[in-house]
């Protein structure tokens, strides 16, 4: 599927800021079922900066905008050529051990709920194993904005029973750490399909590291694997860690933030 | 358990201590007291001062400083050179394996959680190798001794070893008391610590970085305990001394505000953890750090020393470790011995361990200077039985060692001289070349039969002679 | 050379060169106080805070000016940030920071201040007479100062000690001289009196200048040769002409060595010029106190293109 991106996030102050940079990860991987025809990134009075591939294979650019300003758009367009690999990421270069995304973080901390949650699921394998959490944590979680935020935890969100793609990706990271399968976040796009089903254009899910297969992504929002409506940007333990754009301005301005995201197929 | 004292055997002067003899037997009182008093004034008056983590007090308060030197033939040196100098290369390779193809683990020769899982892992610079293959520049290894040729390595520190300037301040006031001597022995310099230091820092500047490196050292800040000993060594060396605030990333590099504007920054001897070096990878909470540092890094814009990594190769589980990391990247025998440890996470260690618990020394796994430890020998009754119940809790979070004879120096005390325990950390330069100063930080327990040589436990410093050949 | 050390060194100046102006304040005042008034003392007391733009701190903390809690108020209390004690304690702060920037006679002097002020501290108060605290004050800036002159290397780190140095006591000169204006006011009718006469002695007294200024000018004290003398005179050392001189001088050696000059450099040219030009005629056709509050004015405008240029890190 050939599919047109195009997203801007907004940063407005209430007063001037100076010395921003930023740090992002925003470059699709290249994998298998991914390939980058054009893509270009654009941050308004930016300079480019340092420019590297890290340990988990996502391509990280960091940028620096001198100021003084008010406003700074970031806006990513480009063309990505996907395919449907059912989930596995196959063909990407990465050195992170695997057993490193065993390691917890505050937003994926286990908790008596979550344990619970994640030891009704069984398998005859890790693979069905993990399709298994997978559904455990969709059928624990309703799809629903507005009721979590950026800093609601796993537990937080199992608790509410309610939550949005990071919340699902969270818990299911949760989950599997708990039985004993590496896990870890990963942020990226999604296409809207034309049947009604919920999304957001900005999306999250979680990869699991199944012997054999390798990382292997779920998507406990959209029942599925991804496929080619998705577009895999880069990873991490957590939300925090796997952020696409990371920030910082210098002065204590007050941060708006506003984002619109539109992802399109394109005529081939 | 018999105590080795390192300059009498029975009542025969150990021969690097020979020309102490005299020196002690000949020293009247009142020239002692008079020494004290000065070589006290001394340090007060250089600035050199701790401040004791969570005990408050006076932050002036002073180290307390013991004038009868702690020395070492040249034979006995050059086998703790070469045996430090070993383990200082097994340690980096142990890193750059881990953040590489982890060919250890693979080998089953170390378990793979207690890398990956550590908190000092850090995921950020897998994949990375830092400029010649350094990633521990300055390791200072913690070393005692239990006979004439028994030596044993208690810790490795890794990121940021301190208390070198103890090192270089002793030997500055005993060459200003006592300058005769220096005259009578043959004493090996230590004082081109600060040259050989800046050579190793220069000598892992990124590859695109062209002419002479500008070095800086990175502190937290003038409220520090060891501020003194980052404006020293920023002093000896003649480089700046920063703070984050000072540093800011612009385009590819890091960058120093100064009066004439931006100026390039190469390479960064920084003195602060990992968790605040960049908000933007690590802690978004830090106000320290340089956002913006870690990418520049990462790309090979800036050296960090040590470099952001470093501290999962001095965890005391870890450690256990080390000598197993000799032979597999070096293809050597350890030189140095470990002292034996128990892992308290693994259950029939656990056993041993609680069965044994006033005979043992038993440490966290990540504490450090001498805090939440006990040693049994030392203990009363109702301290081991409080440390079993902190013990089971979470076994996993401690190391057991048995109690070790720290051998003992001649140490000046209220009433003539007595022999009291001591430990070394000499601090092995790793850059380009490998080099060690021959000498290093002696400190002293000073109260008698204490094996607690922590200065913020009643813990002293002694300048430590290495002879010439 | 950082910006946050020069930043350090400048403000070691400021603050030691405060501290001296306040214990100069303190003379000035208790001597005045001596003197009958109409209002009684508290009103001197009282102009001297105004002066100084610290009355409202201290009516909020101490109620009335009597003497005992002005000194209080301004020798001890760390809560006011212009106190003795506070401005050695920064000052010596500052100093630790940039340790080895500093020679050892310089740290020695700093730091021997601050030991002795803590011995100060426990004294007990009532056995500590003002004159000695005011001396002992004056006596420290004064060896800081000689340190500095003695033994510091003829580098950047210097000249912005020296530029820390005239930007406060530019500063000082002209609050202390307003002063002399907020006691006079209020009695319009004592100008060319004796008391009036006694008050600018006292002030010239404060400054260390009566006897410089007898020895330049002769004959009777009058408000036209004290102006002259404090503002105009490049001989006398705490003149704004003097100041204004030695922040060119020292911005001047600053732009030299780096090559580039910046708006300090221009700013402390239009402050040195206007002092230059104003005659005592035009100096008093303006009123006094006008002329002494534009003075202030400009120069906190020359201290914000200072730190813009090379203290904040931000140039680039």
């Amino acid at each position: 599927m050939r599919l047109t991106v195009d997203h801007v996030t907004r940063y407005r102050y209430d007063t001037p800021v100076r010395s921003v940079v930023q740090s992002h990860r925003l470059t699709p991987s290249v994998f298998t079922g991914q390939k980058v025809f054009d893509w270009e990134v654009t941050v308004t009075e930016g300079t480019k900066g340092a420019r590297h591939r890290d340990g988990a294979g996502d391509v990280v650019q960091g940028w620096t905008i001198a100021g003084p300003v008010t406003e700074i758009a970031v806006r990513v367009q480009g063309t990505v050529e996907t395919e449907d690999m059912a989930g596995v990421l196959r063909g990407h270069r990465e050195t992170v051990a695997p057993d490193c995304y065993l390691r917890e973080t505050a937003p994926t901390r286990i908790d008596v709920a979550l344990a619970a949650l994640a030891n009704t699921a069984t398998g005859a394998d890790t693979l069905a194993l993990a399709h298994a959490l997978s559904a455990a944590v969709a059928g624990a979680i309703a799809y629903r904005p507005g009721v979590t935020h950026a800093h609601t935890t796993a537990a937080e969100a199992l608790t509410l029973g309610e939550g949005v793609c990071q919340d699902h990706a969270h818990a299911l990271i949760a989950c599997a750490r708990s039985r004993g399968i590496p896990a870890r976040y990963v942020s990226g796009y999604l296409f809207a399909t034309e049947d009604g089903t919920p999304h957001e254009a900005a999306h999250a899910w979680a990869e699991l590291h199944i012997s054999g297969l390798g990382w292997v992504g779920f998507d406990p929002a959209n029942l599925s694997c991804p496929d080619a409506r998705f577009i895999r940007l880069g990873s991490g333990f957590d939300a925090q860690d796997a952020a696409p754009i990371r920030g910082i301005a210098r002065g204590g301005a007050r941060e708006a933030m506003d984002v619109t995201v539109a992802v399109q197929q394109s005529a081939q | 358990m018999t105590q080795f004292n390192e300059m009498f055997q029975g009542v025969e002067v150990r021969i690097p201590y020979a020309r102490l003899k005299d020196w002690v037997a000949t020293m009247p009182q009142e020239l002692r007291s008079l020494k004290q008093a000065e070589a006290e004034a001394l340090f007060r008056r250089i600035g050199i001062t701790f401040a004791v983590y969570g005990e408050g007090g006076d932050p002036d308060r002073l180290i307390p400083f013991d004038m009868f030197p702690r020395v070492f033939s040249g034979a006995e040196w050059s086998r703790l050179e070469r045996g430090i100098k070993q383990r200082a290369r097994a340690l980096n390779a142990f890193l750059v394996d881990v953040y590489g193809r982890g060919e250890i683990i693979r080998a089953g020769r170390i378990p793979a959680h207690l890398v990956y899982r550590n908190e000092a892992y850090e995921k950020a610079v897998a994949g990375f190798v830092p400029p010649k293959g350094v990633y521990s520049h300055i390791v200072g290894v913690d070393i005692v001794r239990t006979g004439p040729d028994e030596f044993y390595v208690l810790e490795d520190n890794c990121r940021t070893p301190s208390g070198v300037s103890y090192m270089l301040e002793s030997r500055e006031i005993m060459m200003r008391m006592f300058p005769d001597l220096f005259r009578e022995n043959r004493i090996e310099p230590v004082d081109t610590y600060a040259d050989k230091l800046r050579r190793t820092l220069a000598s892992v500047a990124p590859a695109r970085c062209t002419g002479e490196p500008t070095v800086v050292i990175l502190t937290p800040g003038h409220f520090n305990s060891a501020y003194y000993e980052h404006s020293l060594l920023a002093d000896l060396m003649g480089v700046e001394l920063v703070e984050g605030q000072d540093l800011f990333v612009d385009g590819d590099h890091v960058w120093m505000r100064t009066t004439e504007g931006p100026q390039r920054v190469d390479v960064i001897y920084r003195r602060i953890d990992d968790a605040f070096l960049d908000p933007l990878c690590f802690r978004p909470d830090s106000m320290l750090g340089i956002p913006g540092l870690m990418d520049v890094y990462r790309s090979g814009g800036v050296s960090i020393c040590s470099a952001p990594g470093a501290g999962v190769a001095d965890d005391k589980a870890v450690y256990t470790y080390v000598p197993e990391m000799v032979r597999f990247y070096l293809g050597e025998e350890p030189i140095l011995q470990n002292v034996p440890t128990w892992q308290c996470g693994r259950p029939e260690d656990l056993a041993h361990v609680l069965a044994n618990l006033p005979d043992l020394v038993v440490k966290e796994v990540h504490g450090s200077g001498g805090y939440g430890m006990l040693v049994g020998p030392k203990a009363s009754r109702d301290e081991i039985e409080r440390f079993r119940a902190k013990l089971s809790e979470d076994p996993a979070n401690y190391i057991a060692q048995p109690t070790l004879a720290l051998s003992t120096v001649p140490t000046f005390v209220e009433q003539g001289v007595a022999p009291r325990h001591v430990d070394l950390r000499p601090y092995c330069l790793v850059g380009e070349r490998i080099e060690l100063v021959p000498g290093g930080l002696t400190r002293v327990a000073l109260k008698e039969g204490s094996l607690v040589v922590n200065s913020s436990q009643g813990g002293g410093v002694k300048d430590t002679w290495v002879l010439a050949e | 050379m950082l910006s946050r050390t020069a930043d350090n060194l400048y403000w070691i100046a400021r603050y030691m060169e405060r501290a001296d102006t306040v214990a100069r304040l303190l003379e000035v005042g208790s001597r005045i106080s001596l003197l009958p008034s109409a209002q009684g003392y508290r009103s001197e007391w009282d102009s001297l805070l105004q002066a100084t733009g610290m009355a409202h701190a201290f009516a909020q903390k101490y109620g009335d000016p009597v003497q005992r809690n002005i000194e209080s108020f301004l020798f001890f209390d760390r809560d006011n940030p212009s106190s003795v004690a506070s401005c050695i304690t920064a000052a010596r702060e500052n100093g630790r920071i940039v340790r080895t920037a500093l020679t050892t006679q310089v740290w020695d002097a700093l730091n021997t201040a601050f030991q002795e002020l803590k011995q100060l501290e426990r004294e007990e108060r009532s056995k500590l007479e003002l004159s000695r605290l005011t001396d002992w004050t004056m006596r420290h800036a004064a060896m800081l100062r000689g340190a500095i002159d003695a033994t510091l290397l003829r580098d950047d780190g210097f000249n912005f000690l020296n530029i820390g140095y005239y930007l406060e006591r530019g500063d000082n000169t002209a609050r202390l001289m307003d002063v002399k204006y907020y006691v006079l006011l209020p009695r319009v009718d004592f100008v060319g009196s004796g008391l009036d006469n006694y008050q600018w002695t006292t002030l010239l007294r404060a400054m260390g200048a009566h006897r410089a200024f007898h020895w330049a000018y002769g004959g009777d004290v009058t408000a036209a040769k004290i102006a002259d003398f404090l503002i105009r005179n490049p001989q006398a050392p705490r003149s704004l002409c003097t100041c204004t001189a030695g922040l060119t001088n020292h911005l001047g050696r600053l732009a030299k060595a780096y090559g580039r000059e910046t708006e300090a450099q221009v700013e402390a040219q239009s402050l040195a010029a206007g002092i230059e030009s104003a005659t005592v005629e035009a100096i008093f056709d303006e009123g006094l106190h006008e002329f002494l509050t534009r003075y202030i004015a400009e120069a906190a405008v020359l201290a914000n293109a200072i730190h813009a240029s090379y203290l904040s890190g931000e140039m680039r």
